[in-house]
């Protein structure tokens, strides 16, 4: 009795298995890929692709966008019945992924700390208010993320990864065929990769460093305003601004109209600046409003002056110091106060954006005091070096005297007793 | 007053019978004689290292924490601490240095002959110890690239067979080179090896006092077909004040490195950091160290490394050995063994060159 209900048992366990399977395999099915990638491009999209996609990872099947019935066969995947919605139309698309990235409650399944204004951005930016206005030539959800093979924005392969962001709004901002009417220029991706910005995101690999989202924003990308540059800037170079905020070119650059920072650095291509800069050179740029011999001319000779005296005093004590290093001398101390007055002459140069000499003259003498120091730490080091060749000089004199005498002793004492 | 502490000596100790085979000990004298120096400037600079590392000990702390920065602080604020530091290391170095050109000279005059199997054997030893002298106090300052290089150093350690991991997890005291890692060098460099190795120099030098010194066999067969022609000079004063002299020209030799070239200190080491580019052992290591690189990852089956480990190792005691095959061989099998150590001394400058050039 017992055998044959154990028997009973295993057969309902095994069909149960079965039954299980089965249905695995049903809500497995996907009869929109079996399809569509054996079709060409642009309908082609392959199990591996999709696999990549995040919606695809989170769950989410073509019919979640698309509508239709992926567990079933055509045509009755793709009835009307099944809800088939076919190619999303260009116009839909925003409010078709605002639909689910709007929704709080929605996305909080999902990833509770994805935000959820992205399609209210979208409609605040210069991209969201012409598409409001029926142009559909400007960038949609799809234009920037990608679509079926989408990734977030963390992984280096996504299309809005911060060493990717130029790349992707560059396909249409450097296309002058495509931006032909919308009257802004097309050069600046080709000036982003001349600027020290994509240097320190492609060459440093800082990934903090600015992209064109950085000062652009990205769901609600729009250009900044001139009113508004030196805020943008100031979300990194917070010194820099503090300075500017204290001088009197933030009040003239306000009353003409100017757009702060971009007056001397340029926008897009923001080259590394150097102290050529306060000069009359072809770098200079105080001298495109000044006129030479005003009292603002005599202020930057004076602060280039300075700086130079305060690059040319750490230049003298680096060189005295890796002499003295050379020399087998142990001057590590000197080596942290010169990193100091590096560090006073960075400072000098941030302190530039207040075109105040007196506070820059403060920060280079402070770092004119640390070369000194360490000028000074040079010279006693190699004057070290000379009293202990000196040392070393009189105590071989005093060996060789030694040997010499030795010599001479064994010579008269052999003499003296033969050898046995 | 010197007559009188001898006589005072003499009346409790007998010291003229205790010195009185010092003063009958001769040494031989023929065109070779001046090698027989080479034994004495080593235990010169053995003394050295022991007076100048006594000085460092008033100063130093064994910490990972501690260690760079008070020979920092020796380096840099305590009198005389630069050449203290800098005459212990170049002396450690020399002290190397004479040591293998001694044992060469040994090799190559055949000094380590019948009845002297036992004088090889312990120089051989102090040799060893010497190297674990030079290979336990590099890591000491606690730099960078004694750091890296201990840590490569005790890693090929960890791969001779079946004792490897037990003996660096016990040099390195865990699994990793740590502070734990300094301490124990530490203790191996200021009293294990500084015993071993006083007791062992005694018992060399016991040995050569007992045995004699050594006349290459070519001199002994000349002196043996014609006394007449053999020379020998007193050990005292004779050549005890040419060692003397050859003591003052090393020391002078010392200073100046000492003084034209400070031993350099380094940057501090981090752990945590990447190893930099360019770890190397000290010198003496480095032939080995370049061989082992330049094995192939797999020998047949069998790591390279364990190959150029246990190769290392049958070639040493092959080494060690060499008196007893050279008392078997005759003939040509005397010439083969001169050979071997032709080749070894080749091997060991080529290498050495060849891991300072390659990149």
């Amino acid at each position: 009795m017992d055998t044959w209900r154990n028997s009973c048992c295993a057969v309902a366990l095994l069909l149960l298995m079965f039954f299980c399977d089965g249905l695995a395999c049903a809500q497995q099915q996907n009869t929109c890929l079996d399809c569509h990638s054996a079709l060409d491009p642009p309908l082609q999209v392959t199990a591996e692709t999709f696999a990549q996609d995040i919606h695809s990872q989170k769950g989410l099947t073509c019919a979640s966008c698309h509508g239709g019935d992926p567990t079933k066969a055509d045509p009755e995947a793709m009835s009307k019945s099944a809800g088939f919605r076919g190619k999303i139309e260009r116009s839909q698309i925003p409010a078709l992924c605002g639909s689910c990235h709007s929704d709080a409650a929605f996305m909080r399944k999902y990833n509770p700390s994805l935000r959820t204004d992205q399609l209210g951005q979208y409609k605040t930016s210069v991209h969201g208010r012409l598409f409001a206005k029926g142009d559909r030539n400007v960038a949609v959800c799809i234009d920037c993320h990608g679509v079926h093979d989408l990734r977030p924005a963390s992984d280096t392969r996504s299309k809005v990864h911060p060493l990717n962001v130029a790349q992707t709004c560059s396909r249409c901002h450097a296309d002058t065929a495509h931006m032909k009417g919308y009257a802004i220029p097309t050069d600046q991706f080709e000036k982003y990769n001349t600027s020290v910005h994509r240097e320190a995101m492609v060459a440093r690999g800082d990934l903090s460093a600015p992209t064109c989202t950085t000062c652009h924003g990205n769901h609600g990308a729009a250009p900044p305003g001139v009113d508004s540059v030196q805020n943008v800037c100031s979300t990194c170079h917070v010194f820099q601004n503090q300075m500017y905020e204290k001088s009197s070119h933030m009040s003239a650059f306000q009353a003409a109209g100017l757009p702060g920072c971009v007056v001397c650095h340029s926008n897009h291509g923001v080259s590394h600046p150097t102290d050529a800069r306060l000069g009359t050179g072809p770098q200079a740029v105080c001298m495109q409003c000044h006129t030479p011999g005003d009292s603002c001319d005599q202020a930057r000779a004076e602060m280039l002056a300075n700086l130079k005296s305060l690059e040319d005093a750490i230049r003298d004590s680096d060189k005295l110091l890796s002499v003295a290093e050379t020399s087998g001398m142990e001057v590590s101390q000197a080596r942290l106060d010169e990193d100091q007055a590096r560090d006073a002459l960075t400072k000098a140069r941030v302190t530039i954006h207040s075109f105040s000499k007196e506070l820059v003259n403060r920060d280079i003498q402070d770092g004119l005091n640390l070369a000194g120091k360490t000028l000074q730490a040079g010279k006693n080091a190699l004057a070290e070096r000379d009293y202990r060749r000196r040392g070393l000089g009189l105590a071989v004199i005093f060996i060789l005297l030694t040997v010499v005498g030795l010599f001479l002793y064994i010579r008269q004492s052999e003499r003296e007793a033969p050898k046995v | 007053m010197f007559t009188r502490v001898q006589g005072w000596l003499d009346e409790r100790f007998h010291w003229a019978d205790i010195i009185g085979p010092l003063k009958k000990k001769t040494v031989p004298i023929h065109r070779l004689s001046y090698w027989y120096f080479l034994g004495g400037i080593t235990l010169f600079l053995f003394l050295i290292q022991v007076c100048t590392g006594i000085l460092l000990l008033l100063y130093y702390r064994p910490s990972a924490n501690e260690a760079f920065e008070s020979v920092q602080y020796i380096m840099t604020r305590v009198q005389f601490g630069w050449l203290i530091r800098s005459i212990h290391s170049w002396a450690a170095n020399l002290m190397i240095f004479t040591a293998f050109s001694h044992m060469f000279s040994v090799v190559f005059l055949r000094a380590y002959r019948k009845p002297r199997e036992l004088t090889w054997l312990s120089g051989m030893f102090l040799l060893f110890l010497a190297m674990g002298f030079g290979f336990s106090g590099y890591l000491l300052p606690w730099n960078t690239l004694a750091f890296f290089a201990t840590k490569v150093g005790t890693e090929i350690t960890g791969q001779v067979p079946v004792i490897g991991h037990p003996l660096m997890v016990l040099l390195r005291g865990g699994e990793d080179v740590t502070g734990a890692t300094l301490t124990r060098f530490f203790g191996l460099h200021v009293a294990v090896l500084p015993g071993l190795t006083t007791v062992l120099i005694l018992v060399h030098l016991a040995l050569v006092q007992y045995f004699g010194i050594s006349v290459p066999p070519g001199v002994e067969a000349r002196w043996k077909a014609s006394p007449g022609d053999a020379r020998q000079m007193k050990f005292f004063p004779s050549f005890f004040l040419r060692e003397l002299m050859a003591w003052y020209i090393a020391l002078g030799v010392l200073g100046a490195l000492a003084a034209l070239l400070p031993w350099e200190l380094g940057t501090k080491a981090d752990p945590f950091a990447p190893a930099p580019a360019g770890i190397r052992p000290e010198w003496y290591f480095m032939f080995m160290f370049q061989t082992l690189k330049k094995i192939p990852a797999k020998v047949w089956f069998v790591d390279g490394e364990i190959v150029g480990i246990v190769v290392f190792g049958v070639a040493g005691l092959l080494w060690l050995l060499l008196p007893f095959f050279d008392q078997l061989a005759r003939g040509r099998g005397r010439r083969f063994v001169m050979g071997a150590g032709v080749f070894a001394l080749c091997y060991m400058i080529s290498m050495t060159i060849y891991g300072y050039m390659a990149k």
